[in-house]
């Protein structure tokens, strides 16, 4: 039996295609896909992401949070310098894979760090594991619901919605807590739009005000073409523990002087150069880049990690790890057949034009 | 909730087919398998006049979920195409039964068409089908 999020009664009134996504039964589409993607592009789409991990730290003595955090993210905590403040980054494994990528918030007391569903074990436990050194308690903030408000309307929509004008006012990256919800200006969409985590018993009248707000429900499958054009990675798929962020197109999340978990081996990874690094294709012709397709370059084999049809492009679209050299023209192998491809990079789309020639 | 018309052969692989006055076999997929592909984005049609087996691979059709084949429901050669699902694969998704036909076949051994299931032997087969893959999810 799959895990429930507060809205499934919702998904299902609304006539939700429904799928198991790490043991959470989850909307994948309410109806056409490539129609809920277009919307959020065009105005204000809104994703039950209530599946995500949340997870708190606090100070069991000063600093305490602040110093765990600093040891196990891969990037430059202290820039979460004051309440409200939010960042992007991986927690790496001793030999600099990825354990997951999340988003570390600091929050009026303490931080906040939101990973991943299909992780959560994983996650849950290494954090555990590595808190052992540290004045600092951890928390699964189970009694949370997540929303995802996304599109060039959400904000706007939203505080029509809720009535809650400071979050519309929000800079990028930043949060506002406010009476038990927090609402960042964040998101997977590489739309505008904001993160809502609010108690589960919020979450359904949430919804609903939001809909006659004209927020349209949009489900997984749409999720899933939305951060492609945008090219942002899927844990268990473009990376994983297996792989590093320089060979992830994550480089830039690193911050170096620093001591962190796996800061050793990534060092030393960084040294020799990555053999393969992540990297956009772009297929023009009649068809589909899928995970696990072979790619050949001038410079060697690869293979894709996350293909799609790209809804705003008409074409196919695809991240691939690929030989660090290649470059160019490169086949696929669909079906059987190769086909030309062209090695670009992402994000295949940027305040909704097409970023490649 | 799918529709399964009456009058219709419908194979195993979701493919159906309707014997026309002409005794042309259209073919097409049914309301259960678009609904089970999602947006359709691409349709690889037969040449006309290429043979094709019962059983046998005849087309090919890509939805935001996966590439699926398209068999053909009797042996025959391909008389004509809807060239219209080059442009608008969505067809397929929206009038399945019609407009979103994909090909048609003047059949060598008509009698094949028997060997089809009828509406109500495929709905059942399907809703074992979605009850199989639900227990799998779980």
């Amino acid at each position: 039996m799959s895990r429930r999020t507060p809205l499934h009664a919702a998904h299902l009134a609304a006539n939700a295609t429904m799928t198991d996504f790490a043991g959470w039964a989850m909307p994948l589409r309410y109806g056409s896909q490539i129609e809920e993607h277009r919307f959020v592009r065009a105005d204000a789409g809104m994703f039950d992401v209530s599946h995500m991990t949340i997870i708190d730290l606090r100070d069991t003595a000063e600093d305490g949070a602040r110093a765990f955090l600093q040891r196990v993210m891969a990037s430059d905590t202290a820039r979460l310098a004051a309440p409200g403040t939010g960042l992007y980054g991986t927690l790496l494994n001793e030999r600099g894979g990825i354990v997951d990528d999340v988003i570390a918030y600091r929050l009026t007391s303490g931080y906040r760090v939101v990973a991943n569903a299909a992780t959560r074990q994983r996650v849950l436990g290494w954090l555990a594991r590595h808190a052992g050194g540290f004045a600092v308690r951890l928390r699964e903030r189970g009694d949370l619901a997540m929303l995802a408000v996304q599109g060039p309307a959400a904000r706007e929509r939203f505080a029509a919605a809720t009535g809650r004008g400071g979050a519309a006012s929000l800079a990028r990256f930043h949060a506002l807590e406010e009476s038990g919800w927090m609402m960042a200006r964040t998101g997977y969409t590489g739309e505008d739009g904001l993160e809502v985590m609010l108690p589960a018993a919020a979450a359904l009248p949430l919804w609903h005000s939001l809909e006659a707000a004209g927020v349209r429900p949009a489900g997984l499958g749409a999720r899933d073409t939305l951060r492609l054009e945008a090219g942002l990675n899927l844990h268990g798929q473009d990376m994983d523990e297996t792989t590093s962020p320089l060979e992830s197109n994550l480089a830039w999340t690193v911050a170096w002087p620093r001591d962190f978990i796996g800061r050793a081996a990534l060092q030393a990874q960084r040294e020799r150069k990555p053999a393969l690094r992540l990297k956009g294709l772009a297929y023009e012709g009649r068809g589909v880049l899928r995970h696990g397709m072979t790619v050949a370059t001038d410079a060697g084999e690869g293979a894709v990690t996350s293909g799609g049809f790209s809804p705003s492009l008409g074409c196919s679209i695809a991240l691939a790890r690929l030989p660090a050299m290649a470059a160019g023209d490169a086949q696929v192998r669909m079906r059987g057949v190769w086909k030309p491809a062209s090695i670009v990079k992402p994000p295949f789309l940027r305040n909704g034009a097409r970023t490649f020639s | 909730m799918s529709d399964f018309p009456p009058g219709l052969g419908y194979a195993p692989t979701h493919e159906w087919a309707r014997l026309d006055d002409d005794g042309h076999v259209t073919v097409g997929i049914t309301d259960y398998a678009q609904e089970q592909l999602g947006d359709v984005v691409y349709v690889e049609l037969p040449d006309p006049g290429q043979e094709v087996q019962a059983g046998g691979e005849a087309a090919v059709v890509e939805s935001v979920k996966a590439a699926s084949e398209i068999y053909a429901p009797v042996s025959g050669s391909v008389v004509a195409v809807n060239e219209a699902l080059v442009d608008a694969p969505e067809l397929v998704n929206g009038h399945p039964y019609s407009e979103g036909w994909f090909f048609r076949i003047a059949p060598a051994h008509p009698a094949q068409l028997e060997d089809l299931m009828d509406a109500e032997s495929y709905e059942r087969a399907c809703r074992e089908d979605e009850g199989a893959s639900e227990d799998a999810g779980h």
